[in-house]
């Protein structure tokens, strides 16, 4: 391996110089938090989503999913219709009707989250008061509500939301003196079984938040440490240290730096020590190392463009320069959590464009004009812009597919490789 | 409160932005907020357009709400006119924005914009996609001839008709218009307008002079066609032509509005599948059950060609437009069946599953349902999904419709002999359960063990098994055919038998076997419980 890939990058523990931040208001072109009903519907496997908003949200959540028809899955839409918006009261008996419907149906539902849109919120109606109610009148479930508006949300907030909303319900304990990590954010199951592997190996008590079933919640002790797995969970995090737990402050776990700078973060705060840490962890470091050469010969040199999509951005667009050697033209991302990205961002090189927002028009012109070799946009977009010659990553697919921690460091860089292959492939 | 999980059609904006997207020189500024810009991935995903639709969308916050959330629409609107330059505005709501009421129709007339500004507006808690698509097409239509503006004369020449209701994302719009056009060209008609598909406002503008309309879509277009019957004087053809015998039927309606001679169109034979369907390799089609849902139009269509040009069976037949409702009951009368009026896919299932259809045409829903129940199935409606975007010229109206449609539903059946070798050699080894027609592959109906998950729209390229969590689905599926467990009551000997039922039947048969023994007061069912109940459901 002659990639410079430190073992242990250094994190500025200075302040972090301002870097300036394009922020742009206008047209987003973004989902919004009732997407990520998609992928926790499979996470917590006795949960179930009930959204209380219109046709639109039925069809949006069907459309970005892209209709994965199981069985039967664990969400759907109590739609509003004209009689629901005449007057409240009919609004809350009809969403007792609907409930005691569901859950007729699916006796195996013990968690059950009431998701609010746009339209519940726009009418306000009130659905932490019908989330009491229901809770009260089915004694087996317990009824959590969130909302994953389009007003308040963007696309990942909405797993932000959810996971906040079960912070209350996490159960206290005592102070103990091997009180466990608690590693917070939906992560692919596979993921997390590697993850509490590697923990493990490194004698750090772990548990995982969300937990895969809703009746194992991890618990809370005075103090208890957490350390974020995704980008997205300012309101989550916000819930866990108002509880009294402490975050502790880590790159995220994309690529080989990225994982060890995060494991390092618990390893440290557990006394564990970073000889004890590299042992662990390099026969990992050397198969993701080896994994990413062949990327890294047809990313580096390449340039490459963010539009704002999950809050993954900035994570991503270190892990993608540093790595893999690709330059950075612009890293649009919805939202800029400076405290939580302080580290990925202070490892960004300094002359990239952070924006922050959108106006999608605005930004077309920006990327048309800087011809970047990699465009990272939504669906929306990135057909309309491959007629322009513009080569596309749908940045969707960074969230529906596993791409933390070593192990899948490989197959990220594969993600960004691939429209680039194709285009060279094809002679038609 | 409707309990939804799946739904057949979008929100009405969706269909105004059908409408929009079809056309040139159309922009449509939309009061939503930044989740419903969902809906521009229908038509560069699933429909694999090459530009974003023609929309703007204010994506109003929270935070908006107590503000000026009228400021930002006229200010969206003048910098979309600005930056997009079209020749008509369409202005309007979707359902959040219809809540917060800042009236985008009377900003829209009041900001000053120098081209005509439309505004389409639904009540989207009531309605859906299909409505709003016609609906906008009737705004159109009259605010681009001046709300019927008299005409001047017909310009001499040949009879000439409007192709009315083709839109984007419509299933099988886009060939369906090929096909139509070269087929009234061969009667000697021609095509004054097609709309909205490609049309521009200029284009709406000069419907009235055509001497007659062809609605090919009634759901988008028949109100619009009904305006201009009204204002002026244009008669419509009324026939859709789905399927050989209604596109003849369409073609001596336009020779007569045209006034010229359909013989020599008629007579020339243009489509297979009269002589397909005669051929002797067919005769295995006849009397196949089939269960039909989908759009009202192509519905009972469907329903008709099944009948009269294939020869099977209807034994299920529905739709989930409600407003079309009273047509598919009147077809469902005509085949002794009672129409099934939801928009309820689970209901749909049930009824499905409930009537052991031997095929299914419905929608993308019930090729899921179908593939669920093991059985075959095949598409003849929206909504749509990128395979029903097939590279290749696929229509579904006018004789290579036929064609088309001809292939497509046999295709998933069991070809005749092979169905006779299942029947005769059930304990080949290789001819285990669940083994489908060969010519299928590995796409042949399954006994499901899991529900697949499968992506309907293109959307997420990555596997399901990346996924979060690629947790296997259990499989609430109905129990498929032949994998159900045996009453008691069956003899061993008449057990083994129906195990050499093939598996597509047998579930029939086992039913019928049970329900003839239990009819009877037979405590057990043997060997000839089972062919006396073969013999007596045959009769
Ligand atoms: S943006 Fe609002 S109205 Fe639109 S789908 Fe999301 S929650 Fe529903
Ligand atoms: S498996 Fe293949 S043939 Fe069967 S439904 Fe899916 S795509 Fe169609």
């Amino acid at each position: 391996m002659n990639a410079p890939v430190p073992s242990l990058p250094t994190i500025p523990s200075a302040p972090l110089a301002a870097r300036p931040v394009l922020r742009e208001r206008g047209q987003h072109e973004v989902f919004c938090g009732l997407t990520g009903i998609v992928w926790l519907h499979r996470k917590i496997q006795d949960a179930f989503f009930l959204v209380v908003g219109s046709r639109t949200c039925a069809h949006l959540i069907q459309s970005a999913a892209g209709v994965m028809i199981f069985a039967e899955p664990r969400f759907a839409t109590a739609i509003l219709q004209d009689q629901d918006l005449a007057g409240l009261t009919d609004a809350n008996d009809e969403l007792d009707r609907v409930v005691g419907r569901l859950l007729a149906r699916r006796p195996d539902i013990k968690l059950l989250f009431l998701v609010g849109s746009c339209p519940s919120e726009v009418i306000k109606l009130d659905l932490s008061r019908a989330a009491l109610r229901l809770s009260r009148s089915n004694p087996k479930v317990r009824v959590l509500n969130y909302s994953g508006s389009g007003i308040e949300t963007t696309f990942t907030q909405g797993e932000d939301a959810c996971l906040a909303s079960m912070v209350p319900e996490l159960p206290t304990v005592a102070a103990q003196a091997n009180d466990p990590l608690m590693v917070v954010g939906a992560l692919p199951d596979v993921v997390e079984d590697q993850f509490k592997r590697l923990f493990d190996a490194l004698g750090v008590p772990v548990t995982f938040f969300p937990p895969r079933r809703s009746t194992a919640l991890p618990t809370l002790a005075p103090g208890t440490r957490f350390l974020l797995a995704q980008p997205f969970l300012a309101a989550t995090a916000k819930a866990l240290e108002e509880r009294g737990a402490k975050r502790l402050s880590a790159p995220f776990p994309f690529g080989v730096e990225g994982t060890r700078a995060w494991l390092a973060a618990a390893t440290r705060a557990f006394g564990v020590s970073d000889e004890h840490l590299a042992r662990v962890v390099e026969p990992s470091e050397q198969r993701a190392r080896t994994a990413l050469t062949q990327a890294r010969e047809r990313l580096s040199g390449k340039r490459i463009f963010f539009f704002p999509d999950s809050q993954l951005e900035v994570p991503l667009a270190r892990f993608l320069s540093r790595e893999l050697n690709m330059s950075l033209v612009e890293v649009g991302t919805p939202f800029l959590h400076q405290d939580h990205l302080g580290p990925d961002l202070a490892m960004l090189p300094a002359d990239v464009t952070v924006s922050e927002g959108q106006d999608v028009d605005r930004q077309l012109e920006r990327c048309r004009a800087a011809r970047p070799d990699l465009v990272v946009c939504g669906l929306g977009l990135a057909n309309p812009l491959e007629v322009e010659g513009l080569t596309t990553k749908w940045s969707i697919e960074l969230v529906f597919t596993p791409v933390h921690g070593y192990e899948q460091a490989g197959d990220l860089a594969e993600l960004f490789a691939r429209p680039l292959v194709r285009r060279t492939r094809l002679e038609v | 409160m409707q309990l939804t999980v799946w739904t057949y059609e979008g929100p009405p904006h969706v269909g105004a932005m059908r409408v929009a997207t079809a056309m040139r020189g159309v922009h449509y500024v939309l009061h939503a907020p930044q989740g419903d810009t969902y809906a521009d991935l229908l038509f560069t995903m699933i429909e694999r357009r090459q530009a974003r639709p023609p929309v703007t969308y204010t994506t109003f916050q929270a935070r908006d709400l107590g503000k000026d959330t009228a400021e930002l629409f006229k200010r969206t609107a003048r910098d979309a006119y600005e930056r997009f330059k079209p020749d008509l505005v369409m202005v309007g709501a979707s359902c959040t924005a219809e809540l917060i009421q800042d009236d985008p129709a009377g900003i829209g007339q009041t900001i000053g914009l120098p081209v005509p500004v439309v505004p389409v507006e639904f009540s989207a808690y009531q309605h859906k996609e299909n409505h709003g698509a016609s609906e906008t097409l009737y705004r159109l239509v009259r605010a681009c001839t001046k709300n019927g503006a008299p005409r001047g004369e017909r310009p001499p020449g040949p009879k000439r008709c409007n192709l009315l209701g083709p839109t984007a994302l419509g299933f099988r719009h886009r060939d369906d218009v090929t096909e139509v056009t070269r087929l009234l060209g061969q009667l000697g008609v021609a095509v004054n307008v097609v709309a909205p598909l490609g049309a521009s406002p200029a284009d709406l503008a000069r419907l009235p002079d055509a001497d007659f309309n062809v609605v090919l879509y009634p759901e988008v277009a028949e109100t619009t066609a009904r305006w201009l019957t009204k204002v002026y004087a244009q008669p419509s053809v009324n026939v859709v032509p789905l399927g050989v015998g209604a596109t003849r039927e369409f073609v001596k309606e336009v020779a007569a509005l045209a006034g010229v001679d359909p013989q020599p169109v008629l007579d020339a034979q243009l489509s297979r599948l009269p002589w397909y369907t005669r051929s002797v390799d067919s005769t295995y089609l006849t009397g196949k059950r089939v269960f039909v849902f989908g759009d009202a139009t192509h519905a009972v269509a469907a329903a008709r060609i099944a009948t009269e040009e294939l020869g099977f069976t209807v034994v299920g037949l529905g739709t989930y437009s409600r407003e079309r409702a009273r047509e598919v009951r009147a077809a469902a009368a005509k085949y002794g069946v009672e129409a099934l009026i939801s928009d309820d896919h689970l209901e749909v299932e049930e009824t499905i599953a409930r009537l052991h259809p031997e095929l299914v045409l419905g929608t993308q829903m019930e090729r899921h349902t179908a593939k669920r129940l093991g059985v075959p199935c095949a598409v003849i409606s929206a909504p749509v999904h990128v395979q029903d975007f097939p590279a290749r010229y696929s229509p579904q109206m006018g004789f290579e419709g036929a064609n088309v449609i001809f292939d497509t539903w046999v295709h998933p059946l069991m070809m005749g002999l092979e169905e006779h070798l299942l029947t005769m050699f059930r304990e080949d080894f290789e001819f285990a359960d669940g083994v489908g027609a060969s010519h299928l592959g590995g796409h042949a109906p399954q006994a499901p063990k899991l529900a697949e998950p499968e992506l309907v729209a293109p959307v997420v390229a990555a596997p399901v098994a990346a996924s979060p969590q690629p947790a296997p689905v259990a499989a609430a599926a109905q129990a498929p055919a032949g994998a159900t467990a045996l009453a008691p009551g069956w003899t061993a000997e008449a057990e083994k038998e129906l195990k050499k039922i093939p598996f597509f039947v047998r579930g029939k048969a086992k039913r019928n076997t049970e329900r003839f023994a239990q009819e009877r007061g037979l405590s057990s069912i043997t060997l000839e419980t089972l062919y006396d109940a073969k013999a007596h459901f045959r009769s």
